[in-house]
């Protein structure tokens, strides 16, 4: 049921904000879900961010959370805020694709460990959105169901590949998102689109329940238009998860007071190490001179800071295209046509191996089958050494340049990506040019670390255009996540909330 | 290619053989290896399965510690070092009953290295020396319905029950054994038995191989007599008994040979034996075979055993099989031979318990051994099985030894407590089978049996008091068997004399 004329307004409203007006009864959880479903259809259309809405399941958690609240039961902080989930998280009784069609129609019998705590948490699953298939790639073009379009350019993409993720927040279709970061998947499009996008400590996070690309890289997190409402979403699906072995024992960092905290703006006393081999050739000026001034405001709030050198960050890129691809080629290999998803020229007459053949060769993308490859060859006898074996080698590198960069510095700050939302088909011709749109952001999941990206302003489009979101990353030591959330918040305390500035589509008015 | 028929005694004095053997135990754990599901053997097909075992996409492995702890006990009671640090690795290979297609495994940092047992061949004792122990999960089972050998060739389609994918399998892997000549076949059961043993002493798990709880694949090489050059290998599967263990062996040493001896070259290979013909056939061969393309599981944690916790376990072990043989063995007085089948029987914690509840070692190996072990194998059971308890047996003993039964009474007493009528001593009562060993009830019927044998009572009379036995027999069956012999025996010759 549409709302007349409070449609527009509910939804541009923060998640903090929209928690507030529910559990105050100003307005209900029901008409919440409805003007988001709405703007949905009003504007993904264009946009293309969601793979699955789930009218039905939204207006039922939303009416449990109005009942709750007319019970007088106590609400969880982000009771009621409608929220869009990338389709890598599976979810119980709804279609989960991670964006490939060799899972199209495959309904999940259980929920992730995220998806059952934000369902606790009275968080309304607005539905499932696009991404990269299997979470590679940079900018949704790799989704077997179409890419997804930047709300700032509708020619542009939203990054990826949590592209749907972003989109959806940056078009107002839902106030937070939850997505997943690989080598960059959530910064990446967040500062494309001019969002706040984290990357939790590896572990700080269960995984129970994403479909895996690269296990000892893939981290949920959340996306917002504030560093408020990201935190407040990081806190919901943070914590230590029993059936995740690699999710750690300890408690969640405070990343929603670092966000109240760092919103006053007082940096004094924080060491700043700007990174200086993230940046140079291949960046764009126009988003070196936003992160520049960003960095000047950052002194401005009392903030040291100083440049720092990270010598191994040029070797991320080669590891990451050979630790993800092998991870990668072990974890696909379940899609094979016997238990669940598509199955080809199962005619009675074929033989096993060749309808897993045919079914994996109709089933998985070009860049997929790609990264497949490489991970095989990458893990062969004879190969192992020369190339994952290495590959391990630079990452244990990498983080010894961390470990030394922390001793003198808090937190670490880079531009997200070298350049701002490029255009849709300008890359997908040439993988190294898509694989270097993630340049800044390998190297903090290559050492576990957390990683935010916060809006630093716009800048002009390469080709034209309207000025475009360009994204500053702040990286922190293991499980200080805190840290960057306290950072990104006086950013945006001295800069202003970006995504507002968005357009407002047609269609949206 | 001719390949010359050889006997086994031929192969023998050319060749030295070079054996391995790689043991799977199924751990007897409550719940899966990786997650939370049951292990029972024979329940109805995917019905005990989660997300996990079935590795639906997202789902994540979390290692049970209860089979680690088993893991590490077996190590321990074959010797072996306890790694302080080692990981899983993935096994890369497709095949529709391993749903993840890769089996989560060890691989080159397995958690128990460098071990031994000995095991006894003709009274001598053998080293066998143990490479490592590692942890995996297991498969599901495959059945192909359609075609007439029940492979997958021929087959029209395959059902898949993945109950026991991902149960804890625990590898066990000797070094090569050599020297041991034309005993390889019997070395090779002997450690298999043994390894069997240990395990079943650990209780860890119930190591039926006819249930496929304990697998074996057997490695078999040949070289040249006095060349030093080993020879290529073959891995034989499907050996599912002690038996097919040593005829396996036998028969992969006597095929290699022939081959050999016409000049051919031993193929690398997997290879099945077949429980009917004794022999081998060409299974997948190695050059064709699957680059596993291991790496370390990237979801689960190093496991680093505590070398305290590792103390704790050792200090638990129970006594070493061969050891305990060795005792009870001569405490009991029993041959070589007769512990042979007492092992095979299963009956040795049987007889422990009835001696234990007070009967003599004697009469307890003679109840399982014989009366009890025949209805065992009549109902196609296993004697432990039986709904009888060693101190119930013992009970049985002790009525024979108050003189209150005999024999052949116990007997009956003996179907009576396992047809649930009750203690011994309640059969006996219920059922009247009480010895009649009292002169006034017995005068009756050896005065009947006289009468009714006078030939016999002429020779008794005119001395031949060995004829007493017709006589004694007559009483028995009129009184059906529960006359006291000796008390019958007595009265006739007092009553003829």
């Amino acid at each position: 049921m549409a709302v007349p004329d409070s449609g527009d307004d509910l939804t541009r409203l923060t998640a903090t904000e929209t928690a507030a007006k529910i559990a105050s009864g100003d307005v209900s959880a029901v008409e919440v879900a409805n003007a988001h479903l709405d703007r949905i259809r009003a504007v993904d259309g264009d946009v293309h961010a969601f793979l699955t809405v789930d009218e039905d399941g939204a207006i039922a958690c939303a009416e449990s959370v109005d009942d709750k609240r007319a019970n007088g039961e106590p609400l969880s902080p982000l009771a009621g805020v409608p929220l869009a989930l990338k389709d890598v998280v599976v979810t119980r009784g709804l279609q989960t694709t991670s964006g490939s069609k060799i899972l199209e129609g495959w309904i999940p019998p259980y929920d992730a460990t995220i998806t059952r705590k934000m369902r606790e948490a009275g968080v309304v699953i607005l539905g499932k959105v696009n991404m990269d298939e299997f979470a590679m790639g940079s900018s949704t073009e790799n989704s077997a169901f179409g890419a997804s379009r930047n709300p700032w350019d509708l020619t542009r993409t939203p990054g990826g590949s949590s592209g749907g993720s972003s989109a959806a927040v940056a078009a107002f279709e839902a106030p937070i998102a939850i997505g997943t970061d690989t080598g960059g998947s959530i910064r990446q499009p967040a500062a494309v689109t001019g969002l706040v996008g984290h990357k939790p400590t590896y572990g700080g996070v269960s995984r129970y329940g994403l479909i895996a690309f690269s296990s000892s890289l893939d981290q949920a997190g959340p996306f917002g238009r504030t560093v408020l409402d990201t935190a407040l979403l990081h806190e919901v699906i943070a914590g230590h998860d029993p059936m995740d072995s690699t999710s750690l024992d300890v408690p969640v960092p405070p990343v929603v007071a670092a966000a109240r905290e760092g919103a006053h703006g007082d940096l004094a006393g924080l060491t700043v190490g700007v990174v200086k081999e993230l940046g140079g050739e291949g960046y764009e000026p126009g988003v070196e001179a936003a992160c520049r001034a960003a960095y000047a405001k950052l002194e401005e709030m009392g903030a040291k800071v100083v440049e720092v050198s990270c010598p191994h960050f040029g070797y991320a890129l080669a590891a990451y295209y050979l630790i993800a691809p092998s991870e990668a080629s072990s974890n696909l290999a379940r899609f094979d046509a016997v238990r669940y998803g598509l199955r080809v020229g199962d005619d009675g007459v074929r033989g096993l191996e060749e309808v897993m053949s045919l079914t994996r060769e109709a089933g998985f993308g070009a860049e997929v089958k790609r990264r497949i490859m490489i991970g095989t060859y990458a893990l062969s006898s004879g190969y192992y050494d020369a190339y994952y074996g290495q590959a391990q080698k630079v990452r244990t590198l990498i983080s010894r340049d961390f470990a030394a960069a922390f001793e003198t510095c808090d937190v670490l700050v880079s531009p997200t990506t070298p350049t701002v939302a490029f255009k849709l088909g300008e890359r997908v011709d040439d993988p190294m040019a898509m694989y270097a749109s993630d340049l800044c952001t390998l190297p903090a999941p290559l050492a576990g670390l957390p990683a935010i990206s916060v809006p630093a302003g716009l800048a002009a489009a390469p080709g034209g255009g309207p000025e475009l979101p360009v994204g500053l990353q702040i990286m922190a030591p293991a499980l200080a996540d805190d840290r960057c959330y306290r950072v990104a918040a006086a950013v945006e305390a001295a800069l202003g909330v970006l995504a507002d500035k968005a357009p407002l589509l047609e269609g949206a008015k | 290619m001719t390949v010359t028929a050889v006997s086994f005694d031929e192969v023998t004095e050319r060749y030295e053989p070079v054996i391995g053997l790689e043991t799977h135990v199924e751990l007897g754990t409550k719940t899966k290896m990786w997650c939370g599901c049951a292990t029972g053997f024979g329940a109805e097909p995917n019905t005990q399965v989660c997300p996990v075992c079935l590795g639906l996409p997202g789902s994540l492995p979390v290692v049970n510690a209860s089979a680690v702890e088993a893991t590490i006990r077996i190590g321990l009671a074959l010797n072996c070092s306890i790694a302080t640090w080692c990981r899983f690795a993935r096994k890369n290979y497709f095949y529709p009953d391993m749903p993840k297609n890769y089996q989560i495994s060890q691989y080159d940092e397995p958690i128990c290295t460098d071990g031994y047992l000995d095991v006894e061949v003709d009274g001598e004792t053998v080293r066998i020396e143990i490479e490592r122990v590692h942890m995996e999960e297991d498969t599901g089972k495959t059945l192909h319905v359609g075609g007439s050998t029940g492979r997958i060739h021929g087959a029209t389609h395959s059902l898949v029950d993945y109950n026991r994918a991902g149960i804890p399998l625990v590898e066990i892997v000797t070094k090569p054994i050599t020297g041991t000549g034309a005993r390889a076949p019997q070395v090779a059961r002997a450690y298999v038995t043994a390894l069997r043993d240990v395990i079943r002493g650990l209780d860890v798990s119930d190591v039926r191989m006819e249930q496929g709880s304990m697998r074996c694949d057997v490695n078999t090489s040949l070289s040249p007599s006095g060349s030093g050059v080993w020879g290529t290998r073959t891995e034989t599967k499907n050996v599912n008994s002690l038996r097919s263990v040593e005829r396996a062996v036998r028969s992969e040493m006597i095929r290699q040979a022939g081959v050999l001896d016409a000049g051919g070259k031993i193929t690398q290979e997997t290879r099945h034996f077949h429980e009917d013909t004794g022999e081998t056939t060409s299974g997948r061969s190695k050059e064709e075979a699957t680059d596993y393309r291991y790496f370390p599981e990237p979801d689960l944690v190093p496991i680093a055993p505590d070398p305290a916790w590792v103390e704790e376990l050792r200090q638990t072990l129970p006594e070493p099989p061969a050891l305990r043989r060795k005792r009870i063995q001569q405490a009991w007085g029993v041959s070589d031979h007769d512990w042979a089948s007492v092992v095979n029987a299963g009956a040795v914690e049987l007889i422990e318990a009835t001696i234990a509840a007070g009967a003599s070692p004697e009469s307890a190996r003679k109840w399982w051994m014989g009366e009890l072990a025949r209805r065992a194998n009549e109902t196609g059971t296993e004697l432990e099985a039986l709904p009888i308890t060693p101190s119930q047996v013992a009970g049985v003993q002790a009525l024979v030894d108050a003189g209150r039964i005999n024999d052949k009474l116990a007997r009956q007493v003996l179907d009576g407590v396992l047809a649930g009528e009750g203690s011994p001593e309640e059969v006996v009562v219920a059922r009247g089978l009480e010895v009649v060993s009292d002169t006034g009830a017995l005068g009756a019927a050896v005065d009947e049996a006289i009468a009714a044998n006078p030939d016999v009572a002429e020779k008794i009379r005119s001395g031949k008091v060995a004829a007493a036995g017709a006589l004694v027999g007559a009483v028995m069956k009129a009184t059906k068997g529960q006359a006291d012999a000796k008390t019958v025996r007595e009265l006739i010759i007092q009553k003829l004399s």
